[in-house]
């Protein structure tokens, strides 16, 4: 799809996506937008003082969207800090997306109820999760899926390239999806990649695709394409989504001092939502009305999104042992012992 | 109604202040929630603040240019009683603020400004759902598109904001340079690559600063001339890192100063004689190259004085080298660079690091490395034409040895009565860890090879 929302015809990847009913493709809209207001949104909430941190990922939505709605629910994501999108498309509440940047809880959500890792921290630490889960699903021989998420910048990692040596060893179903935003913080990705990263798989003995990040479209083909692969025995596949990350790194970052005015502005013309925009009213899916609607429900996430983050409780001190052991372990039982004992001190 | 305060958040992990760059809004105007309010600058970044509460602004509790702590209130809303915050009308106005781009001072990118803009509704209460896959009631809720809201009306939308003087680009280290010489960046002129400002910029403004000020010196301080009895000068900068440093350094080391009237007219004699040296030609050696290796000779006898008062850890530092500050006096205000491991450098190569350090402080290019780190210091009040002062110490130093002015004095020499140069040594020392025992012997020390230097064949 071209940036003014035309389609380019494909032989091999058209056929991926050919189910797709107007239906699905507004509801994928209305995806795009409500994960795009729900980032906003927490951009402003930290500006408050409401959250501690936010790493936005404006200009990332139909490279998380496209890739996430593919997934079944016994599917299983592993994802770095950005990936809030997915985590909206895996189901995760939204109180649950700020738990942690809000500082009252050590992670948001349970991973098994939406089938989605809470994020890693630690850049690339989950391609190796994800490839063991892969292992996993191949020794229980069922035909679910890991997918890991993860940038430009983790590629240069250990972690990830282990991952990929194992992965194509034993063959697992792991699709690795590398959104390349083009940024390691302040660090552009031709600093540690001369050649495209999607080059780099094949070395590993793993295919890859490269794919128009912004592109929802082909996105989703290039995930299907993966996701075929891997749940018929045909191993790990690398997918380099290309876009754009349009806001800071994280809400502490300014990307005025390193980001060239010129080039953002090519970007923001490659805007993922506006191309789609541009798409579903070539096709005459987008009303005034559906606009309209999509932008209250968008605003109505939000408002729901705000009030559940500000109805977030501080924990109470003591159970911050609660869950660093899963069986009683008396060495920490006593530490919290003497921590009650201290915060007896303060009377109530 | 009832009144709200906004703090100012940590806008950056551990940040403790910031500085309000500008108010987007005014006492009286009405705002929306996630309006954007005010630009500020932390130490990361500038950001764009968007208001957390819908209401009417009654008080802005900062001036542009002033500097805010993290907690302080920024300002005051008056807002609808009952309503919490979280349940005002959080209808953003898409053209109360016009931002060329996202990232310039990027903040939150409210709705994207192309789409037909909503007007005001209320959608019917109801408590938070836990559900993610959007409500699909919502979808089929009819938007009052065609009902104009009074409410939405009356509110004042002001005129884009003054377009705020954008930060010309620069790079981190040129604008930590610039507020290090006092030069403020937007009203530079870049001459690098897009338009950016360099270092060289920097500096050309410093000294267009300095200038005036010399210029006003000779004058005799203030220009009555222009009917201006007091000149008011924002506290930044040099200054203002001066005043710190200076504060903390009195009120939390107890200052004892001793001093030591000596005759250094053989140490005179004997400049006179190295100056005229084969091994020293070329060199420009000083008073100030003699009496700092006399210092690093007595350090090693006194090792005492070359220490630090470590609070937090409960300990003294005792160190085994000696990082040698020099007090010089710049454009600017008062800079301490040091000389690192000064006791191993021999007379000519520390009398050539004493020079170059001058010069390059003066410059304003002393290297940040070299502005911290010090053991021990020294300074020259001598050049100013005094005998003698009681120097404050330089931050996490013991002692700070003041050198006062060569003076041609009646002095006894030889039982007799004689024109000899003489030289006042003061020595401030940090009473907690240096005693009056060891703080006097380091400074008669200094004097006996300033009296004599051949006595520094006895201690070396």
């Amino acid at each position: 799809m071209t940036p003014q929302g035309v389609r380019v015809r494909d032989d091999t990847f058209d056929p991926l996506i050919a189910d797709v009913s107007p239906e699905q493709l507004l509801q994928l809209h209305e995806d795009l937008v409500v994960v795009r207001r729900i980032d906003t949104e927490a951009t402003a909430l930290q500006r408050q003082g409401e959250l501690g941190l936010w790493p936005p990922l404006l200009g990332q939505e139909a490279a998380q969207v496209g890739s996430a709605r593919q997934l079944r629910s016994d599917d299983f994501v592993f994802s770095s800090y950005r990936e809030n999108a997915v985590a909206y498309c895996r189901g995760v509440q939204l109180e649950d997306l700020v738990r942690v940047w809000r500082g009252t809880a050590s992670s948001g959500w349970n991973p098994f109820d939406v089938g989605m890792a809470t994020p890693a921290v630690i850049i690339g630490a989950q391609t190796l999760h994800a490839t063991g889960y892969a292992l996993g699903c191949k020794k229980d021989g069922v035909d679910s899926v890991a997918v890991a998420y993860f940038g430009d910048g983790a590629t240069s990692q250990g972690d990830v390239n282990e991952a990929m040596v194992f992965a194509a060893s034993f063959q697992v179903p792991v699709i690795f999806f590398c959104q390349n935003n083009q940024w390691a913080i302040s660090e552009p990705v031709g600093l540690q990649a001369r050649r495209p990263i999607a080059d780099r798989a094949p070395g590993f003995g793993i295919p890859s695709i490269r794919v128009d990040g912004n592109d929802l479209l082909a996105v989703m083909a290039a995930t299907r394409s993966a996701i075929e692969r891997a749940r018929t025995g045909g191993g790990p596949t690398f997918i380099e989504a290309v876009t754009y990350r349009m806001g800071p790194h994280t809400t502490s970052d300014d990307p005025s001092r390193y980001t060239d005015p010129a080039v953002q502005a090519e970007w923001a013309a490659k805007d993922p939502i506006l191309r789609f925009e541009a798409y579903l009213e070539g096709l005459g899916f987008l009303t005034e009305e559906r606009r309209a609607a999509v932008a209250a429900t968008a605003d109505d996430v939000a408002r729901r999104f705000r009030a559940g983050c500000l109805g977030l409780e501080n924990p109470e001190p003591l159970t911050v042992f609660d869950h660093v052991y899963a069986t009683p372990n008396s060495w920490l039982d006593r530490q919290k012992s003497q921590y009650a004992s201290y915060l007896e001190m303060y009377g109530e | 109604m009832s009144t709200r305060d906004f703090t100012l958040p940590d806008l950056g992990e551990g940040l403790t202040e910031s500085e309000l760059i500008e108010w987007h809004v005014a006492v009286g105007d009405l705002v929306t929630l996630n309006q954007p309010i005010a630009e500020v600058e932390t130490a990361k970044a500038i950001v764009q603040l968007p208001s957390p509460f819908a209401g009417r602004v009654t008080r802005l509790h900062a001036e542009p240019g002033t500097t805010v702590a993290v907690g302080a209130p920024l300002m005051t809303f008056e807002v609808e009683s009952d309503v919490p915050a979280v349940r005002a009308e959080s209808e953003p106005i898409v053209a109360a603020v016009e931002r060329n781009s996202v990232l310039v001072g990027y903040g939150p990118p409210i709705e994207t400004g192309n789409r037909p803009r909503r007007k005001t509704r209320r959608l019917p209460e109801r408590a938070p759902v836990s559900g993610t896959v959007p409500d699909p009631e919502a979808e089929s809720v009819p938007v009052s598109g065609t009902v104009p809201d009074p409410g939405a009306e009356s509110v004042p939308v002001r005129p884009p904001a003054e377009a705020a003087p954008e930060r010309p680009r620069s790079t981190p280290p040129v604008r930590k340079l610039a507020q290090d010489l006092g030069v403020e960046l937007r009203e530079l002129v870049g001459s690098g690559e897009d338009g950016s400002i360099t270092r060289d910029d920097v500096r050309a403004a410093a000294s267009a600063i300095a200038a005036p000020q010399a210029a006003a010196r000779q004058l005799g301080g203030a220009d009555r001339s222009a009917g201006r009895r007091e000149t008011r000068v924002p506290i930044r900068g040099v200054r203002k890192h001066t005043a710190a440093a200076m504060v903390s350094s009195a009120f939390t080391a107890p200052h004892v100063t001793v001093f030591l009237t000596v005759d250094v007219t053989p140490t005179v004699e004997l400049l006179e004689r190295l100056r005229s040296a084969r091994a020293f030609a070329g060199q420009k050696l000083t008073m100030l190259g003699l009496v700092a290796k006399a210092l690093c000779i007595a350090v090693a006898h006194n090792p005492t004085v070359n220490s630090r008062w470590d609070e937090p850890a409960g300990e003294i530092v005792q160190f085994g080298y000696v990082n040698l500050g020099i007090a010089v006096a710049t454009p600017r205000g008062l800079m301490v660079p040091i000389i690192p491991d000064a006791d191993a450098l021999s007379l000519g190569e520390l009398s050539a690091a004493i020079g170059s350090l001058a010069e390059t402080a003066r410059a304003g290019q002393t290297p940040p490395e070299r502005l911290s780190g010090g053991t021990i210091s020294i300074s020259n009040v001598g050049v100013f034409g005094v005998d003698a002062g009681t120097p404050i110490l330089n931050p996490g130093e013991a002692a700070i040895l003041a050198m006062g002015a060569v003076r041609r004095l009646p002095w006894e020499f030889g039982g007799e009565i004689a024109l000899r140069e003489v030289m006042t040594l003061s020595l401030s020392f940090d009473h907690r860890i240096v005693d009056g025992e060891q703080g006097s012997r380091f400074l008669s020390d200094i004097g006996m090879i300033l009296a004599d230097p051949g006595m520094a064949l006895t201690m070396v």
